[in-house]
Formats: structure tokens, sequence, C-alpha cells
């Protein structure tokens, strides 16, 4: 594992301030696009890091039913709307 | 009275088939009677605004259902489908209607009253209406609000001993055929693995961890009751390696047309008047293989040409049984159309041990080898049967570790071109030149 994502803190750090430079324009990410910001790191790895942010409520999952996305917590679409935000 | 009128709804209660709107009806008159005195924690009317809403849809033609949404129980991400209509006005009843994924039990075997209890939690904090079974296999229960969810969940987890299933990019419930509990084809105990998996893989389950969905099914045997082989990402279909075993005396009951040996074990019988069994034809000429005779009044089968198709078996399983060295074949990459065509599953391992005192170790080393590859090249809802179509069967077979061989040709080559890796050339690409010059004038 990167020192990066070893660190708890420093790792989610880095996904929030990823994820603030892109709300401009996107606010759902899928847990693909959390790849980019540990380059070194095994998507198992990712995904277990990702996954605990949610559960400390600093993001929410997002799903259709078949796939699930990810965003910062209250940030962007919700359900009441249809990709207009 | 009903609540709305349903003109459209109607229609699909004429002709002889058993309608889903007759059962709304039932369900909403039910509760608006409640003669069980039930402390609804939905909206009485809930169902009564499911077909007023479902009326509506047929007459726009199209859905007033949202796409999607935040909703889960703390902890999972997954089990909860979010569904909210967009005209909660006029049927406020359905304003919020999730749905739960409720893992199934393996082989779906029930108490009744475990029954009675999942109705009595759905009748009190849902809309009463479920689904046994989902096409994924679960216990579907439709319909309830967001504040409802962790209180289900609690009883479901504390009171019942039930878990939530799968959903979105999760590991989706794993779902098997009743297997050796009941079914003599069953060639390994598929409710003991679909539990083990269930268990081993309870992160990917309950948290999304993957580009798309994925799917484990499991079939004791080649007749695929629960069509592992189209429906699952990695379908695990039980077969043997040995020969079939043959009962000589019971074929040739069968050859006399024995009533105590009726073909296909009566299967058909009643249907129309079939006529006198005849071994060559029902039999022999039906093996897909051809690698069947009958001489002398003894059966003879090529094990080596057959393919384990289970349809001898089937018509006399009086004779025929399964061979006695089991274990299961995984196929890969079964899909519904969504981005490309449907595809059916590709034999990956032929034959595979189904062993329970290792933990299943052959089988999970397969299921996590696949897993790597997906989770680092899949592109975002692609599902590993579109992976494989376009990285090529043979990325697979490299990254689980397995030699080509003859089960996995489909078809005959159809590209002429083959590229050498350097690991696979003897020397590799570098070359001692002048060793080459003492054969090769300039
Ligand atoms: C000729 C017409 C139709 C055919 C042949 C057909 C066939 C099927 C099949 C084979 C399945 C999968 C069942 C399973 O594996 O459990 C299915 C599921 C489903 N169908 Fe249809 N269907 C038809 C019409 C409809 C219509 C008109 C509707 C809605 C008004 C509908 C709604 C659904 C739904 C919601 C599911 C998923 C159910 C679940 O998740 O359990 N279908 N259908
Ligand atoms: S798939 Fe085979 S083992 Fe399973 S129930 Fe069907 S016939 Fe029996
Ligand atoms: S199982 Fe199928 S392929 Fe094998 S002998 Fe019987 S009919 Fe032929």
């Amino acid at each position: 594992m990167s020192d990066l994502l070893d660190n708890k803190e420093a790792a989610q750090e880095a996904v929030v301030e990823w994820l603030n430079k892109k709300a401009k324009t996107k606010s759902k990410f899928y847990i693909k696009d959390f790849y980019k910001i540990f380059p070194d790191d095994k998507p198992r790895m990712i995904k277990k890091v990702v996954n605990k942010m949610v559960e400390d409520g600093i993001l929410e999952f997002w799903s259709s039913g078949s796939t699930t996305m990810y965003g910062l917590k209250g940030g962007g679409i919700q359900h009441s709307s249809e990709g207009e935000n | 009275m009903a609540k709305h009128e349903t003109p459209l709804l109607d229609q699909l209660e004429s002709g002889p088939w058993p309608s889903f709107v007759s059962d709304l009806k039932f369900q909403a008159e039910k509760r608006a009677k409640n003669e069980e005195g039930i402390e609804f924690q939905m909206p009485v009317d809930v169902v009564e605004d499911l077909l007023g809403i479902l009326e509506l849809s047929f007459k726009h033609g199209r859905t007033h259902w949202k796409h999607g949404g935040i909703v889960g129980v703390f902890g999972y991400g997954g089990g909860v489908i979010g569904r909210y209509c967009d005209q909660p006005k006029n049927f406020p009843g359905v304003e919020a209607f999730h749905t739960m994924r409720v893992n199934q039990p393996a082989g779906k075997y029930y108490k009744t009253d475990y029954l009675k209890q999942l109705c009595d939690l759905w009748d009190f904090r849902g809309s009463g209406i479920t689904n046994m079974h989902g096409s994924t296999g679960d216990i579907i229960l439709l319909g309830t609000t967001t504040k409802q969810l962790e209180e289900i969940f609690w009883t479901l987890t504390h009171d019942m001993n039930q878990d939530l299933g799968g959903s979105g990019s999760n590991l989706r419930t794993p779902s098997d055929c009743l297997g050796q509990s009941r079914c003599e084809y069953a060639c390994y105990d598929t409710n003991a693995l679909v539990y083990f998996l269930t268990n081993e893989y309870q992160d990917e389950l309950h948290r999304p961890a993957f580009p798309y969905k994925f799917k484990f099914k499991l079939d004791g045997c080649p007749n695929c009751c629960v069509a592992s082989i189209a429906r699952s990402d990695m379908s695990f279909i039980g077969t043997w390696k040995d020969d079939i075993r043959i009962d000589q005396d019971a074929v040739n009951k069968y050859v006399e047309n024995d009533p105590a040996y009726p073909a296909n074990a009566g299967a058909y019988k009643g249907s129309k008047d079939w006529g006198p069994f005849d071994l060559e034809k029902e039999v022999l000429g039906l093996c897909p293989t051809k690698c069947m005779k009958f001489q002398n009044k003894k059966l003879f089968i090529d094990n080596a040409n057959c393919t384990r198709c289970m349809h001898c078996i089937n018509v006399m399983p009086r004779a025929l049984k399964i061979g006695k060295e089991t274990g299961c074949s995984i196929l890969c990459g079964a899909k519904a159309p969504i981005l490309d065509g449907a595809q059916m599953g590709s034999l990956l391992v032929p034959f595979i041990e189904v062993n329970p005192d290792n933990d299943y170790e052959a089988i999970t080393e397969v299921i996590e080898n696949i897993w790597d590859w997906w989770m680092e090249e899949g592109k975002n809802r692609e599902r590993l049967g579109e992976l494989i179509m376009r990285q090529g069967f043979q990325k697979l077979l490299e990254v689980t570790g397995i030699d080509p061989m003859p089960q996995h040709v489909a078809y005959p080559r159809t590209n002429p071109y083959i590229f050498w890796k350097e690991d696979e050339v003897p020397g590799g690409w570098e070359r001692d030149v002048d060793e080459y010059r003492k054969h090769h004038q300039r």
C-alpha cells in the first residue's frame, strides 16, 4: 500500500480535495475514478478506504439499483433531479 | 370502490393467466379492511396509489418513477434500491417506494413460520407486496419509506437471523439450486458452497467493490436448473470426471418398456401418447456427441467423448447415474444485453475440485484472480463478459494462470494472426549475431 493510502487522514483529505475540484462539473463518481488519486494502489485497497469514508459520513452512495456511484455527502444530484443538479 | 379508475390495468385481468393486477387489488382491499388491526407504517392506500401510478404510466406511455437515489442502511452500500415517484401529489402513498433485497436462504428452503414472520414485518413496515423471488434470486420486499429501513434491517438481522442481499456495483446475492439436499443428479453440495461464498465475500456483498454488478450462480449438475450458464458472471456447474455408471439390467427394463421404468421418470406421461419407448431414437440418437451404442443388450458409452449433457441420465434415471469423481466446471461472462448483446458463459475451468475441507481453495483462487483483473481493467459499467470480449479470452487465461486446452475452443480459429510473447519463445528476442553469422553469410 502507498504511504498516502496508508495514512487515513491524508487519504481522506486527498479524496475530498479531488472531489471539491471536480464539484463544478460533476458530483457523482464511479469507484474507478478514485484510482487516479492513488495510482500505485490496488483497487481492492482503494475501495476499502472510500467505502469507509461513506461510513464516516464524509461521502455518500448514489445508486440506480444496478450501479453505485460516490459523492460528497449532501452534494450535487439528489433523488429529486435527473442530472440537471 | 377503488381509489383510482384503472381501465387499462383491468385489461390485464382478462385472459386465462394469473394477473398481478388482481393480486394488487386483493392486497389494496386487505389493507383498507385491516381486519388484523395492523399499525401500518406506510400509508394505508399505498397499493391503490401504486395501481394508480401504473395506470398513469400506461396512459402516458412513460414511467413516473425517478431514477435511483441515496438510501440504504448504515454500514451497507447495497440491498436497498431507492425509488421515488414524480407524481407525489396525486399518489402520496408511493412518494417513496423503496425496494429491499433480502438474501434468500440456500436452496430457498423456508419454514412456514419464517414466511409468516416475513409477511407480518412487511405488512407492518412496508406495502405488504413481495416478489418471491426476484430475477436475482433474492426475496424482494417492494415499497417502503426511508424512515422504515433501519427498523426493518434491525428486525431482519436480530429477530429473523436474516441479512440483506446485494445491489448496485456489489457482489450480488449468490444463488443456487437445491443440489444434494434433494436431487440425485447433484455433483456437489451447492448449498454448502453458496453459504461459504456468501460468508467469505461479505464485504463485496454489502459494499460496492466493482465496476458494475457481479453474480455467482451455482448449479449442481449440467441440467442447470438456475440457468447459471446464462445468468451469472461466474457460473459453477456440477460435473464428473470418470464414467457414467450403467446398470445394464435397468437399461433393458427401459428397452422392454417395463411400466416401473418410465422414460424421463414419467415426467411427460399423460401429455400425449408418446408411443413405446425407443432407446435408439430417444437416447442414442439425441446424444449430442453420438458417443453411445447398444449392442447385444448392452449399452456402451465412450466417456472420453461424452460432454456430460445429462440427456441420457434424465431419460433413464434408474439405469444411469453421474460418475463418482465429481466436482464442477466454471464458466464466465454471461450477461443480459445492456452494453453489448446478451452472452452465455464461456468455459474457463472444465473441472475443479469442490472441497470444503480446504475452504474451497481452488475455487476462491480463480475468483480472486478474476476480480483483480476486472477491478483493474474493467471500464465503468463493464461486465466481466464484455471485458473478456474486449481484451480476449486469452487474457482471461493469462490472469487466471490457466493453460489453454481443447475444451476452451468454441469454433475453429477465425483470426489468422498469432503474436508470441518474448517469454513464450525459446531464447526470447535477443540473439547472438556472431553465432548467427557462423551459419549465414552477410
Ligand atoms: C411478452 C412479454 C414478457 C415476457 C416474455 C417477459 C419475460 C420476463 C422474464 C423471462 C423475466 C425474468 C424472470 C426471472 O428470471 O425471474 C422478466 C422479469 C421482469 N419482467 Fe417481464 N416479460 C414480459 C412482459 C413484461 C411486462 C409487460 C412488464 C411490466 C409491465 C414486465 C416486467 C418485468 C419485471 C419488473 C421483471 C423483473 C422482476 C424481478 O426482478 O423479479 N415484463 N420478464
Ligand atoms: S441443477 Fe442438477 S443438481 Fe441442481 S436441482 Fe437441477 S437437476 Fe438437480
Ligand atoms: S451425458 Fe449426454 S453426451 Fe454424455 S452419453 Fe449421455 S447423452 Fe451422450
